[in-house]
């Protein structure tokens, strides 16, 4: 796929951070990902690989040492005004309620409010919280609050959504929930997803295509698979197909070498 | 627990039993007739000195049934609401000035460190000639004292926003205004209710010291008139109305930070659906 058409495409990306004492770090190195629009792409690696960082690039919290990032063809300046961004952790404003929470984004954009009501209660229905609209964050439980998350991302409707391994707090009977409605979500509406995890069954069930970095520091992709499994899938069943297996088997094969790396260097430290 | 309510009846009976002791050895150690003058010469000197809890009552009383103490609670009160108003609204404004433009920051750091680190109450009589005696040089005086804690806290507030919920705004759309308005100082205000008692409290102290230093109204002038007669009695009494005055105003804090912080986890709360 060619830079241009890609809806995201981040060109030989390199990251290095300097510390305050002069130190270098490079995370990142040589890195190429393109999605193309409406395909869902996970990255895969161990842990403190650079993933994150990798996706910080992407939505220009981050801007990378050199090499460039380009959205739908255009160079990206600031923030990526075209996606919304899943974090890991908590990042609801803990003094709003559920929907004013999911409707941040439109405020802030100058919808009026009545319409930006309207479309915030029809999206916490969407995300399985109707009733829950007058809730505080801290009133809801983890797998509610990511809810609320990912309704406060897709009500703007962004044209890449990046995700940064926003299930991983969660248990894995919620997990596999979320997963199943995320990709509900995404096949209604298909947009750009990069899904960041270090979980591989995860990112075979959800995905078109997979990824994997290398182990940190310098990190870089050292494969990449396509998935051509079925869709609609449902993300605990699928894990049992043999395909699965298959895929499962040969990217394990890939990821296992950097896995080893990543877990000897912190038993060093 | 069955036991829990028997027992905390039980901690209210003995509290009260100890407040009772004390008021008893009060009036019994200060009675010219009760005990032999022990330590002092003449039988009336320790009530000169120390009071008498009787009298005390009756004085309290007499203020209030009379009305005469009203118009001094009252202006005790609007010095404290004034100061504590205006200490809050500046130092969060600075707090929030600073704490976003680290070259001001920078700048006024040991200015800062020196000013809080200043006993302000020496402030009083300056103000006292700046401002005269009237309501101005207490509200001075207390605006001194609360800003130092309101500022801090939003300083901090501000400092500790997560970094998370900063980005999420941020690549939701929210400019830099709307960064302040809708993060900061939501953030910055949960600080500052924290700090309410304190603030409340320090208004409240600025009020009666400055009436102390200086003043024509007041329950501090109150005090200091009666001081001025030996008249220890009026003396206690004042002090036991600034004392029940500053439990109310800690209440009302209590009852105002409840309504305004529901968005913020409370001990032992554990509705979660």
């Amino acid at each position: 796929m060619p830079a241009q058409s890609a809806a995201l495409a981040l060109e030989d990306i390199r990251v290095t951070f300097v510390s305050q004492d002069g130190d270098r770090y490079t995370a990142l190195r040589d890195t190429t990902l393109r999605v193309a629009p409406g395909e869902f792409v996970s990255v895969v690696g161990p842990t403190g690989c650079g993933k994150s960082t990798l996706l910080n690039v992407a939505v220009g919290l981050l801007a990378p040492s050199a090499g460039s990032v380009r959205v739908f063809g255009q160079p990206l300046a600031g923030l990526n005004r075209k996606a919304g961004y899943l974090f890991q952790t908590e990042a609801l404003m803990p003094w709003r309620t559920a929907l004013a929470n999911v409707t941040a984004g439109l405020e802030f954009r100058g919808v009026e409010s009545a319409q930006a009501l309207v479309q915030g209660k029809s999206w916490l229905q969407r995300v399985g919280l109707a009733g829950f609209e007058n809730r505080y964050p801290h009133q809801l439980s983890g797998g509610m609050r990511k809810r609320v998350a990912l309704a406060q991302t897709l009500i703007l409707d962004p044209e890449i959504i990046l995700m940064d391994e926003p299930f991983s707090a969660l248990d894995i009977q919620t997990r596999q929930l979320m997963e199943n409605e995320l990709l509900e979500l995404w096949s209604a509406n298909r947009k750009s997803v990069v899904f960041i995890t270090h979980d591989l069954e995860e990112a075979i069930s959800l995905s078109d295509r997979v990824v994997v970095l290398a182990a940190g520091p310098e990190s870089h992709p050292i494969g990449e698979f396509a998935i051509d499994l079925p869709r609609p899938r449902d993300v605990a069943e699928i894990r049992l197909t043999p395909r699965f297996i298959e895929l499962h088997t040969k990217i394990w094969h890939a990821m296992k070498a950097e896995v080893l790396k990543s877990y000897a260097r912190q038993q060093k430290q | 627990m069955p036991g829990s309510r028997s027992n905390k009846l039980a901690l209210r009976l003995w509290q009260l039993a100890l407040f009772a002791a004390v008021l008893v050895l009060w009036y019994v150690a200060t009675s010219p007739t009760l005990l032999p003058p022990i330590y002092f010469d003449d039988p009336n000197k320790a009530a000169f000195f120390f009071g008498e809890p009787l009298r005390v009552a009756a004085r309290i009383w007499d203020w209030f049934s009379r009305g005469s103490i009203y118009p001094h609670l009252w202006v005790t009160l609007v010095e404290t609401a004034l100061a504590f108003a205006i200490g809050t609204v500046f130092g969060l404004v600075v707090g929030l000035w600073l704490a976003l433009s680290p070259t001001a920051s920078a700048l006024l750091d040991p200015y800062i460190k020196a000013v809080n680190s200043m006993p302000r109450v020496i402030l009083a009589p300056i103000f006292g000639v700046w401002f005269g005696l009237g309501i101005a040089s207490k509200v001075a005086l207390g605006v001194t004292l609360v800003f130092f804690i309101v500022f801090f806290n939003v300083y901090q507030g501000v400092r500790e926003v997560s970094y998370t919920v900063l980005a999420n705004a941020r690549i939701l759309g929210a400019s830099d205004r709307q960064l302040l308005r809708h993060v900061y100082v939501p953030s910055a205000m949960s600080w500052v209710f924290a700090s309410l008692h304190n603030s409340v409290g320090l208004a409240f102290v600025g009020a009666v010291v400055g009436e102390y230093l200086g003043s024509s109204r007041g329950v501090g002038y109150l005090i200091l008139q009666a001081e001025g007669t030996f008249d220890i009695n009026s003396v206690f009494a004042g002090i036991v109305v600034l004392t029940a005055f500053a439990l109310l105003l800690d209440w009302v804090v209590t009852i105002a930070e409840r309504r305004l912080l529901v968005w913020q986890p409370r001990g032992g709360e554990t509705e979660k659906i």
